[in-house]
């Protein structure tokens, strides 16, 4: 039994975990306090800083040629730029609207083949019997060899390009879903029979969401996969589109445009792949959950 | 005796005493199981025979790596017995023309380290049996659930996922899964090995107050001997691999069992004479220096 009254400080008392703009506030106040936002920010200057150094301040010999930041940003935002490109011309959208969407159509039928077939091929002991050595053998021949083919295969632009980014992205996410199946423990599948499911249900409530955190993490993957495999095919083959601006900008002698182009992809490329973590983390509220109580 | 935790529902109190047990009868007679990894034969079980009646807690006691899961496996259909027959109330589960049982709800097993599905809440876990099984709606399911959960204390817990949970609350909850079901047989395989002693005996407190009011026949492996008797009607003590029947102890503590009991006389009586028959086998196993799998 207590008989002091022990006086403590004044701690705040929260009951109720913050939610929806209350949670992104509290998560932003809380980032300020680590070092995190000021090493970044800092990161981004050094960077700059050298690229800078090397090619408009001390202009070394083999860096003259590449064009500085400088260059770079007021040819970016310049409403009137002398090679061409940039945030007001409306070509850059176009370049940009053209890649994005062969890589929503690329990335969308790769997602419904590949996460299909990794199920399958994890769960079913025969189905995987049957396809992975095809799989694995395929899966290390370069985009780029596969350029040819898909030209003799499919006709005009649009659809040798698809195809290509199509297949990189697939291995990839056929392989991560394979792998997340098996990552199941055997321990659920057990508990799923003893407590009287059909073999679809099995299916359904614990090879899908067991593999889900697997299968993000392969999408992730396989949607950079998508952007570097559809430049490839579009400097190969193409009319339009960030990889054809790239390779079309450095056969005229148009530098600035190029890394315009580099810089926007990157961009870009990040960008659909924080849109897939994002919809990851929306269907696995119970493992974004488990991985916040450890901290993470 | 039921744990008060504030602001929770208490247990129900008081509900009509069951009557007598007349389910969750398990014979098994001459099993033999031998494992056959890479061409090696491994007898992980030898000519074993028990007889478990209906509504009764038994106890496995037994060294690591004697065949104990290996038994318990084999009740529950998740693999095929070499020879002999396991039955339940009379119907044959697995035998001569059938090595494997089906997995049935009949029988459920609470696992070593916890089974509960990480991607449903405890209340979607806890309502997975009947949905799947077709008897309820996924509503009706889910609203049984919680009063399910609610009964064994975890009324406000429905909502989190187990990843949430402290695992003494994971482990309750999947007894809350199990039982949801009505099993005629609880399998439970050294379901508290990892916990602390405070932990566990909260744990034992509540397997005991569920077993006072469903009676259900409870096969249950340990290596703790404290707990063993705590627990049981009969303590099964088990040799060394391969896995046969040595001894039985049973188990005269009256029912409701309470902490005081395990200070009696008789509770040490108890201990030391199981103790006798396991260290004998402890120290076989230990000398035959295998390692050991969990
Ligand atoms: N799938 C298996 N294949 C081969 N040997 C196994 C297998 N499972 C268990 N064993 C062996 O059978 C013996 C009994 O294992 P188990 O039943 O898990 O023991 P316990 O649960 O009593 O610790 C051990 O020696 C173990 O190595
Ligand atoms: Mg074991």
């Amino acid at each position: 039994m207590a008989t002091t009254t022990v006086t403590t400080n004044e701690v705040p008392q929260r009951r109720v975990a913050p939610t929806g703009l209350a949670l992104a506030w509290h998560r932003f106040k809380k980032s300020l306090r680590s070092p995190t936002p000021y090493l970044t920010v800092f990161g981004i200057f050094l960077w700059f800083f050298t690229y800078w150094l090397l090619c408009e301040g001390l202009q070394l010999p083999r860096f003259v040629k590449i064009p500085g930041p400088v260059t770079i940003i007021s040819e970016w935002f310049s409403t009137n730029p002398s090679q061409g490109i940039s945030i007001f011309t409306p070509e850059y959208y176009h370049h940009i609207a053209v890649s994005c969407r062969r890589i929503a159509i690329a990335f969308f039928l790769a997602t419904a083949i590949g996460v299909p077939l990794g199920l399958l091929m994890g769960w079913s002991r025969a189905f995987h019997d049957y396809t992975f050595p095809i799989l694995e053998t395929l899966r290390p021949i370069p985009i780029l060899a596969w350029v040819p083919l898909a030209i003799l295969m499919f006709q005009g632009y649009e659809t040798p390009v698809i195809f290509l980014a199509t297949l990189a992205s697939l291995f990839v996410t056929t392989l991560n879903t394979m792998l997340g199946v098996q990552s199941i423990d055997e321990a659920y599948f057990r508990a799923a029979g003893c407590l009287g499911s059909s073999k679809w249900d099995v299916f359904k409530h614990v090879v899908v969401p067991g593999a889900l955190p697997y299968i993000f993490t392969g999408l992730q993957i396989s949607i950079g996969v998508a952007w570097f495999s559809l430049v490839a095919a579009e400097m190969v083959s193409g009319d339009y589109g960030l990889g054809y601006l790239i390779l079309s900008s450095y056969v005229n002698g148009v530098t600035v445009p190029m890394v315009i182009g580099m810089l926007t992809l990157g961009f870009v490329g990040w960008f659909t792949s924080v849109l897939v973590r994002m919809i990851g983390d929306r269907l696995m509220q119970w493992h974004v959950r488990a991985l916040a109580l450890q901290g993470r | 005796m039921n744990i008060a935790i504030p602001g929770q529902p208490s247990p129900v109190q008081g509900l009509a005493p069951v009557a007598k047990p007349t389910r969750g009868q398990i014979s098994i007679k001459n099993v033999t199981k031998i494992y056959d990894p890479e061409g090696v034969n491994v007898m992980a079980v030898d000519d074993c025979s028990m007889e478990i009646a209906a509504g009764e807690v038994c106890m496995i006691v037994g060294p690591s790596g004697c065949g104990k899961t290996t038994l318990l496996n084999a009740i529950a259909g998740f693999h095929s017995i070499t020879s002999g027959e396991i039955r339940l109330d009379g119907e044959l589960l697995c035998g001569p023309g059938k090595p494997k049982a089906d997995q049935g709800a009949d029988r459920i097993v609470v696992f070593q380290h916890g089974a509960l599905f990480p991607w449903k809440t405890l209340a979607e876990n806890v309502a997975y049996g009947p949905m799947v099984q077709g008897k309820l709606s996924k509503k009706d399911a889910l609203e049984k659930a919680h009063f399910k959960l609610a009964e064994a204390g975890l009324g406000d817990f429905g909502g989190k996922y187990p990843g949430e949970v402290s695992s003494g609350m994971a482990r309750r909850a999947e007894i809350v899964r199990a039982l949801i079901n009505d099993p005629a047989v609880l399998l439970l395989d050294e379901p508290y090995r990892a916990m602390d002693a405070l932990t566990k005996s909260i744990m034992h407190e509540s397997l005991l107050e569920v077993y006072d009011r469903t009676k259900v026949t409870i096969f249950f492996i340990t290596h703790d001997l404290d707990e063993a008797i705590f627990l049981g009607d009969k303590v099964y003590v088990v040799t060394t691999r391969p896995c046969r029947l040595k001894k039985t102890v049973e188990v005269k503590l009256p029912r409701p069992r309470n902490f005081e009991m395990l200070s009696s006389e008789e509770f040490r009586v108890l201990v030391s004479e199981i103790n006798e028959a396991v260290h004998e086998e402890a120290i076989k196993a230990f000398q035959s220096g295998e390692r050991e799998m969990a």
